[in-house]
């Protein structure tokens, strides 16, 4: 038989608890496709950590090493406190892993599914039983528990999925993309999930596409872009990386555009869209100055809106096409780039 | 716990999984019994007055090669039963289940362990079912000791893990389960070029030793024997050396493949 078991016990306490993830240099690529070009992060127990990016950033990549799926080309990596190349076992135990696709046995029901786990966390008979029914009950199972599970609906199947996670008590929990196709009240109802999980003192290591996500989970978030950390930090200081927000003055007529751009000179300007933005924080204050000096001027914009910063403007501004110029110049001028994006385009509306 | 406790444990869980779902879709497993019991109808019952001209010298009666015929069908029944096992296999390595195993401190191999004494059992049952068939038609072994059945049962048991190790190995490779299936279809394909049906003795010289040195007609020979008195000769070595070598062949292959990073 292989090698690859376990020699240390399950509940063994890591080295360094008051840190739950630490990579330095983090490296892994297919061939000669770089996925993951020297990674470092570090999470503190006790803490929501998002990674954040697009499609194929390297997201799910990260997730899979640091929960010993893969192995990394490079990098010191450590997890509950045990280096990931020299005992993966342990950090096993020690961790819980939601993976971006469906992980239950669809072939049978959910509370087989429970026990399944059980099982293979080595509980009792008796303590396999009331773990099972206390998580069916928790995520609200209990009446799909004698179902197969591959009658279950997609947030069903992801509520299962992550009481699975938890049947062995982990401390630090992975999960990759918890709320990627699911409707959006089963998407608050897995938020609702992962804070309950906190307030339980777990790490906990989330990847998202929903820049939403992380501001709303997340106490520290990176964003990954190209297979690099492009941003670090809490989401607030991610807001501060952008300039801040601005009112957008929409106009239909070019003519009546060209002529409030002209007095306009400290806004910027967008061409295309007839658009001009004021520099402004949003207050109530800033924006009735802003209103009466338009009357005085005698411009009436065709439309008004207010938008106040937020991690959506981190992320285009820190992946976008021209993420690198963008970032570096940032200070210049505000990183709104409503012509370049194509997706999830959205005005602040918290 | 020490490291065989903890994989006699976790392997055992992952056989109750197995068995489970065995128990719950008890269809996969009995059709892949339909191709050998219709084999055995077919040839007693629609070929057997010619097949048994020709067995017995132009002699024999139908009993005869009912005789003939049911050892060669009951390791056929392993070759179909197997085939559920790739697809079993393959159909969990596409599933996210099979990830969330690796990322859990268990015995790295049980699940695939599970599999496979899973797949062995099913393979005893199946024998089982299709041997009653054949008595059901008139097959008797009469003048079998105790220990020859007793041979005969750990032939038929270490076919059927030889056979189910490669079946394993097919169900890792297989991008699919429907690949698995065909990857696995000359598990249930070799019996019809071995000694099942007709003697190896009567096929074109040239093809003669491909027939008399696959795995299945040295296998059918010895059961023949075990069961009915035949000669057995060198086929007994022979079928345990088969068996012993595709189980080794299909342990490194499996879990080879196993042990491979998940793309």
């Amino acid at each position: 038989m292989p090698s690859s078991v376990m020699p240390t016990s399950k509940t063994g306490t890591g080295l360094a608890p008051s840190t739950a993830v630490s990579a330095v240099g983090l490296r892994k690529s297919y061939g000669d496709k770089t996925v993951l070009d020297g990674i470092d992060l570090h999470i503190p127990a006790g803490t929501v950590f998002a990674l954040l990016g697009p499609n194929g950033a390297g997201k799910t990549t990260a997730v899979k090493i640091l929960s010993t799926l893969i192995t990394a080309d490079a990098g010191e990596l450590r997890v509950g406190g045990y280096d990931l190349a020299t005992d993966p076992q342990a950090v096993r135990a020690a961790i819980g892993v939601t993976g971006q696709f469906s992980a239950v046995d669809g072939l049978i029901t959910g509370e087989e599914n429970m026990l399944l786990m059980a099982d293979l966390h080595h509980l009792s008979r008796r303590e396999g039983r009331r773990v099972a029914a206390e998580l069916l009950e928790r995520f609200d199972l209990v009446e799909a528990a004698k179902k197969p599970a591959a009658t279950y609906s997609g947030g069903m199947k992801r509520r299962l999925d992550i009481a699975m996670t938890l049947v062995g008590g982990p401390r630090i929990i992975f999960l990759d993309e918890p709320t990627t196709g699911l409707d959006p009240r089963s998407r608050h109802n897995m938020w609702g999930i992962i804070r309950g999980l906190v307030s339980t003192g777990v790490t906990v290591f989330l990847t998202t596409q929903y820049l939403e996500e992380a501001d709303q989970l997340a106490d520290r978030i990176a964003v990954l872009n190209d297979g690099r950390i492009a941003a670090e930090g809490t989401a607030d200081q991610l807001k501060r990386l952008v300039p801040g927000g601005y009112v957008r003055l929409g106009f239909s007529d070019p003519a009546r555009y060209q002529s409030a751009a002209a007095v306009l000179r400290e806004a910027n300007r967008d061409d295309a869209a007839l658009a001009l933005r004021v520099p402004s924080d949003g207050s109530q204050r800033e924006l009735r100055s802003i209103l009466d000096w338009l009357d005085s001027v005698g411009i009436e914009a065709d439309e008004l809106t207010v938008h106040t910063p937020d991690l959506d403007d981190v992320f285009f501004a820190l992946t976008g096409p021209s993420a690198d110029s963008a970032a570096a110049g940032s200070a210049a001028s505000p990183i709104t780039r409503p012509a370049t994006v194509p997706h999830q385009r959205k005005e602040n509306d918290r | 716990m020490s490291a065989l406790a903890l994989a006699v444990r976790d392997s055992t869980t992952m056989l109750r999984r197995n068995l489970l779902h065995a128990r719950r879709y008890p269809s996969a497993t009995l059709n892949l019994l339909l191709t050998p019991i219709m084999m055995l109808l077919l040839f007693v019952y629609i070929f057997g007055d010619v097949m048994s001209a020709g067995i017995g010298g132009g002699g024999a009666d139908r009993s005869e090669y009912v005789a003939y015929l049911v050892p060669g069908i009951l390791l056929m029944t392993i070759g179909s039963t197997v085939i559920g096992a790739a697809v079993h296999v393959s159909m969990d390595m596409n599933e996210g289940l099979v990830a969330r195993f690796r990322t859990m401190a268990i015995h790295r191999t049980s699940v695939i362990i599970g599999h496979v004494v899973g797949s062995v059992l099913q393979c005893l049952a199946s024998v089982v079912l299709v041997g009653a068939v054949g008595v059901a038609i008139g097959f008797r072994s009469t003048d079998a000791t105790v220990v020859e059945w007793l041979a005969a049962f750990g032939l038929i048991a270490l076919f059927a893990l030889a056979l189910t190790w490669i079946a394993v190995g097919m169900g890792m490779s297989s991008p699919n389960p429907e690949a698995a299936s065909n990857a696995a279809m000359p598990l249930i394909l070799l019996p019809l070029i071995s000694s099942a049906f007709i003697p190896a003795s009567t096929m074109p010289g040239w093809f003669r030793p491909i027939a008399e040195y696959q795995p299945f007609t040295p296998a059918i020979e010895t059961l023949r024997g075990l069961l009915l008195g035949s000669e057995i000769g060198n086929d007994g070595w022979i079928a345990v050396a088969w068996c012993v070598a595709l189980t080794a062949l299909g342990y490194v292959w499996a879990t080879a493949r196993f042990n491979r990073d998940p793309a």
